[in-house]
């Protein structure tokens, strides 16, 4: 190989900057990643990689398994749709008026981000259990929300929505009153405006929101166990059953259970991902 | 014809605009003319409908649009950053306004034709499809034109249209759009904060400061015979002199004696002629004025005379 073909492999690497250090810092955030991320989910891997075939399936695959990943995988995508509409909509009140406590109402937003998970499952299962503050008017109408998949979508819900909220909020900030404006010179009605222009707008953005809260509804645990009941094959979320092998010391079914969560949530974040860039691509720059 | 009468806005306790009055006749290019909060923006809103006034009426032939929405006001409005529908095609961009109609929506086909005839018409032909991302400043600019005029507008309204764009750009694309109003008999207002801009473009332009019109006329008036001290000021250069008096740069000849005398600080070529900056003797006021560039330079620290051949005297404006 040339000197220069040499140079112009490297420059493909090598962004210009006018800050030093280019190799150091991208080796440190591989080194990072790699002993953060990388490593623990190899291991998983290997570990399943280890029990054998049958063994894995047997553990994995079964009856009581395969209600748990229907069950979160469920409940998750329930929340993260419901999260996805009432995010949206609190996002487009915080960004596009003003009003007294603005600030606060913001704060309030970012609440389940900084509240242990515990205490949010504990203050749900307290409204939503039948003599609950909110249950005992469900639970006449023959609602019953806590101990049932409901109760886990409830919590998801309640987890889930800074994920969209803070997601959408910039872009819909960032999209300015003039399209708007621009619209409504053509002679667009606010419905058309909406479907038409703002909505296609935002999409990327709640896409995002949606595939984070999922994905984080998909890995909740504590807010989850109280309010859940955790009956198994009815209220028995994925999280919870890798805990149960692993109080029975048995590490392989765990991981097992643990390699499917993997694959599932990897195929479905990498599905969101590819409708994202294929949507960015569209629109240039 | 558009009338604007006696209209005022206040946002909170700022008075954005005080009474206003204009007419603009049919195939009128007219530039609203202002710093930067002198209401020039506010009122170009107000007559578009994107805004309403506190006060007073806009007649659009003689019909109050007052409580007209700004869909049904049919004017074509073109935003200072375009606007552009970032995910919609530069051809569907152009086609929105007639395919969001609810009453009388031309065919598919013919939408797209008629998207295909405004890209032509602003030379933008073949980039229909092309996402806005991908197109240079000036080539956005004249898709929100395109898109405008889409919906067959009584009236255009321009807002800073050539405000993001840079020099040489901007100077084309005015030429090319003082041409398009001609070819298509367009009743144009645009916003400007350019004298410049106004000068060279508009039929008439209306100077604006602090929420008032100070002077309406064509550029010819404007320029020589400024109403005011500040469109004197505002419009082209302009030297105070002791007494009120404004005179232009050009409108000041070197004279062997007489005259005013003045200090020279500075002389830079601009074009054909030397700028010469200086003070008055025991004035330091600022005089600045051009010497043909055939005869030598004025020297640095040298006392010159200065005669104003062309000047208008402004007496304090009583409140």
């Amino acid at each position: 190989m040339t000197a220069s073909s040499a140079a112009g492999a490297r420059r493909r690497w090598r962004q210009p900057s006018v800050l030093p250090g280019f190799g150091l810092t991208f080796g440190l955030s591989l080194g990072w990643l790699t002993l953060i991320v990388l490593i623990p989910l190899a291991t998983i891997f290997l570990k399943s990689a280890g029990m054998g075939w049958d063994q894995f399936v047997a553990v994995g695959l079964s009856d009581r398994a395969l209600a748990a990943y229907r069950l979160s995988f469920g409940t998750a995508a329930a929340a993260g749709l419901v999260n996805a509409l009432f995010g949206l909509l609190v996002a487009w009140v915080l960004v596009r008026y003003t009003f007294p406590g603005q600030k606060i109402i913001g704060a309030i937003v970012d609440l389940p981000f900084a509240l242990p998970t515990a205490v949010a499952g504990i203050a749900l299962t307290a409204l939503y259990s039948p003599n609950g503050w909110v249950g005992r008017f469900l639970d006449p109408l023959g609602i019953k929300v806590a101990f049932t998949p409901i109760g886990i979508t409830v919590a998801l819900v309640f987890i889930g929505l800074p994920f969209v909220v803070r997601s959408v909020e910039p872009v819909l900030a960032d999209l300015g009153n003039d399209v708007e404006e621009a619209a409504a010179t053509l002679g667009a009605t606010r419905l058309q405006t909406f479907s038409r222009v703002i909505f296609p707008a935002i999409a990327p953005a709640l896409l995002t929101g949606f595939a984070l809260a999922f994905a984080r509804g998909v890995g909740e645990y504590g807010s989850v166990i109280f309010i859940s009941g955790n009956m198994p094959g009815r209220t028995e979320i994925a999280p919870l059953l890798i805990v149960t092998q692993l109080e029975q010391y048995n590490y392989d079914g765990a991981t097992a259970i643990a390699t499917v969560m993997m694959l599932v949530s990897f195929a479905i974040l990498l599905a969101l991902n590819v409708v994202q860039a294929a949507g960015r691509h569209r629109y240039g720059a | 014809m558009i009338r604007v009468q006696n209209v005022t806005k206040t946002f909170g306790d700022f008075a954005a605009l005080h009474g206003i009055d204009l007419e603009i006749k049919p195939g009128e290019f007219v530039a609203l003319l202002g710093p930067s909060g002198s209401g020039k923006t506010t009122l170009l809103r107000i007559i578009a409908g994107l805004e309403f006034q506190d006060g007073g009426e806009v007649l659009f032939d003689g019909e109050d649009v007052s409580s007209r929405s700004v869909g049904e006001r049919q004017v074509g409005f073109v935003f200072q950053q375009y606007a552009l529908f970032k995910h919609m095609t530069v051809a569907e961009n152009v086609a929105f306004g007639l395919s969001v109609r609810r009453k009388g929506r031309p065919p598919k086909a013919d939408i797209r034709a008629r998207a295909e005839e405004l890209l032509r018409l602003v030379q933008l032909d073949g980039l229909g499809k092309r996402y806005p991302g991908q197109l240079s400043g000036g080539q956005r600019q004249r898709v929100a034109l395109a898109r405008a005029l889409a919906i067959e507008p009584r009236l255009l309204l321009l807002d800073e249209p050539f405000g993001a764009l840079d020099a040489k750009v901007r100077k084309d694309l005015r030429r090319w759009l003082r041409g398009l109003h001609e070819t298509m008999g367009l009743t144009s207002i645009f916003v400007t904060h350019d004298q410049e801009e106004a000068l060279e473009l508009a039929d008439r332009i209306v100077v604006m400061d602090h929420g008032r019109i100070e002077q309406v006329g064509t550029p010819e008036q404007v320029y020589m015979e400024p109403a005011s001290p500040f469109v004197s000021n505002f419009v082209g250069e302009t030297n105070q002199l002791p007494g009120g008096i404004h005179v232009r740069p050009h409108d000041i000849d070197l004279v062997a004696s007489g005259g005013i005398p003045v200090v020279v600080d500075n002389v830079f070529r601009r074009g054909g002629s030397w700028r010469v900056e200086g003070r008055i003797e025991g004035h330091d006021r600022v005089v600045e004025f051009d010497v043909n560039a055939a005869s030598p330079a004025p020297t640095l620290g040298d006392t010159v005379r200065i005669q104003p051949l062309r000047e208008r005297q402004f007496h304090k404006r009583r409140l």
